[in-house]
């Protein structure tokens, strides 16, 4: 009894929150996991049990695979921005690592692109990305024209294949600041004893950072991932500002919002659903491990 | 303690930790260039919208687009603002209220869970940190519906309502390793031998002393309510919705006003930028903060 006079109150004082948790996370997810499970597909209520069909009507029923065909372009547009935020993250740490003059002006201009709103940059990314080649070129291209790289000029986003690539590129430009400041913040957090060590030992710069450096980011670098992942997965805002909703951009949140258009809250919900087991097969373990190596320390 | 994502501690480990001393050879002729090269590259997005914006109509040809207007005009200005600007204080009334509140239960909830722990209390907080994580599609469906059920009219009030529950996992992270690495545990203690309860020690000897974390979920919390579309688009419309939805409606037309629309895509973006530009070094640390850990 003692000890729960001693934390009673805390628990008190944080049980508003879980309650509310309780109900907007996890009694919607389980709300809308059950939603995907029914026959309700217009919007009359409708309470039948349809087990996992909506989920295999994703999968292999869908008209020309139009679900496969948004888990493919969100798995493109994934690597691409993965690879390039984290790319373009690292070199501008490095960079501005090494000692630059006037480092807070360049910090905060790579860095400013994350305070605007993805609606906001897509109406000047969809004027870049103007997919006129040639004469009548626009935006990027038109630039590419004037610098002689006439070559270089393509359909940006309206690439029926791989324009998903070029989507991904408002959204390097926004969050690249994001993971130098990441890298920044690590690279900062090292031992200056250790750059010394190493340093005395004759160590290269190449390979005071191969071997010493680096390795020491990793988990840096693993957060970054974590964020930028579950942000890609969720990707709707760029996407809706940029090329509104269509076939050729469409993922799966965007094919959330275009199902729940036409009222089908059972299948809207079941795509929902699929996108959560995505964001959770990684979440999951890695709150997991955050959790264990924090009781470790 | 791994959980770094300390606000103030990271910021200042972003402090240079030398002054660049070293002379001007080629390897740092390189390094200059590129910087430079990168920065207008990063910038590249701003000075096209800043140009396009004081265009007139006949300025716009594909074949100036690079060019500063001919005509400076601010007839493109005046548009934009008078189709965004009732979004434009109504985005005011969500964010300030949203930072502000959520801002509280986090620092309430972040105390708890560092520094007045009970059993299972990490348990709690992992819980608590997944719902940072959700795609928001896999609750929208029920929650538009228990707001329609209820009979709740769509706009500011029901989006500020929102906001605050799902930023409660980030603001709690934030204070949470904020509290836990800058308030030391004997400062709870002697409270407690002094015969202090929970909500005296917090409101008296926690609350003053927790201003930084305040700094970073306010900017963090207002950048995020200013900038949500998702949330938006399910709960208010044109007429009481915030400006992210104005601003889709004015550049999303069949054959949008490009000169209008970038003015509007400026003023829409004008509010979050000036906070980040006057509040940068504490904005940084939020982004940190954003990382369980680093």
């Amino acid at each position: 009894m003692r000890r729960l006079r001693h934390w009673g109150p805390g628990l008190l004082l944080l049980s508003p929150s879980l309650i509310l948790l309780a109900i907007f996370v996890y009694g919607l997810i389980a709300w809308t996991t059950k939603m995907s499970v029914s026959d309700q597909h217009t919007a009359l209520k409708s309470n039948g049990f349809v087990g996992l069909d909506n989920y295999k009507n994703l999968f292999t029923n869908d008209i020309q695979d139009r679900f496969v065909h948004s888990l493919r372009n969100l798995l493109i547009f994934t690597v691409v921005f993965l690879v390039g935020a984290m790319l373009f993250g690292l070199i501008w740490a490095l960079i501005l690592e090494r000692g630059v003059r006037a480092e807070g002006f360049f910090r905060t201009i790579y860095l400013f692109p994350m305070a605007v709103s993805f609606v906001a940059s897509g109406v000047v990314w969809r004027w870049l990305m103007n997919p006129v080649v040639g004469d009548g070129a626009g935006g990027i291209n038109a630039l590419f024209a004037s610098l002689h790289l006439d070559f270089l000029q393509n359909k940006w986003w309206t690439n029926p294949t791989w324009g998903m690539a070029a989507m991904a590129m408002p959204a390097i430009w926004q969050l690249s600041g994001y993971v130098m400041a990441l890298f920044l913040a690590g690279f900062r957090g090292i031992p200056q004893e250790l750059r010394e060590a190493a340093a005395m030992d004759g160590a290269s710069t190449y390979r005071l950072y191969r071997n010493v450096i680096f390795p020491q980011l990793t988990p840096v670098a693993l957060s970054a991932l974590i964020i930028l992942g579950h942000m890609s997965m969720k990707m709707f805002d760029l996407i809706m500002s940029v090329s509104g909703p269509q076939w050729l951009t469409e993922v799966p949140a965007v094919y959330v919002w275009q199902t729940l258009l036409t009222s089908d809250y059972a299948k809207a919900a079941a795509i929902s659903i699929v996108l959560l087991l995505l964001v959770a097969v990684v979440i999951v373990p890695y709150l997991i491990y955050t959790n264990r190596a924090e009781k470790n320390s | 303690m791994t959980t770094v994502a300390v606000p103030p501690a990271a910021v200042e480990s972003l402090a240079p930790r030398r002054k660049a001393k070293r002379p001007f050879g080629p390897a740092s002729i390189v390094k200059y260039a590129l910087a430079i090269l990168f920065l207008l590259i990063v910038l590249m997005p701003l000075y096209v919208l800043i140009v396009t914006s004081f265009k007139s109509g006949g300025d716009i040809g594909v074949t100036s687009q690079w060019n500063l207007p001919e005509h400076w005009t601010t007839a493109s200005w005046v548009k934009a603002w008078s189709s965004l600007r009732d979004s434009f204080f109504r985005t005011f009334q969500l964010a300030i209220p949203v930072a502000v509140i959520s801002s509280l239960i986090g620092a309430a909830n972040g105390f708890v869970l560092s520094r007045w722990r009970f059993p299972g209390a990490d348990v709690v907080f992992t819980l608590i940190l997944f719902g940072m994580f959700i795609p928001y599609q896999a609750v929208m469906i029920p929650l538009r519906e228990i707001v329609t059920t209820l009979g709740i009219p769509p706009g500011i009030p029901t989006l500020v309502f929102v906001h605050c529950i799902y930023g409660i996992p980030i603001c709690t992270l934030i204070f949470r390793n904020y509290y836990a690495t800058t308030v030391p545990e004997e400062l709870v203690e002697a409270a407690r031998v002094d015969g202090a309860g929970l909500l005296r020690t917090f409101g008296w000897i926690i609350l003053p002393i927790s201003i930084p974390g305040f700094v970073v979920t306010i900017i963090w919390q207002f950048t995020s309510a200013w900038n949500d579309y998702l949330f938006a688009i399910f709960l208010s419309n044109t007429r009481n919705g915030p400006i992210t939805i104005a601003l889709n409606a004015l550049a999303g037309a069949q054959s949008p006003d490009y000169a209008a629309s970038m003015a509007g895509a400026l003023i829409t973006s004008l509010p979050t930028l000036i906070v980040y530009v006057l509040l940068g070094r504490w904005f940084i640390g939020g982004l940190m903060a954003g990382s369980v850990k680093s």
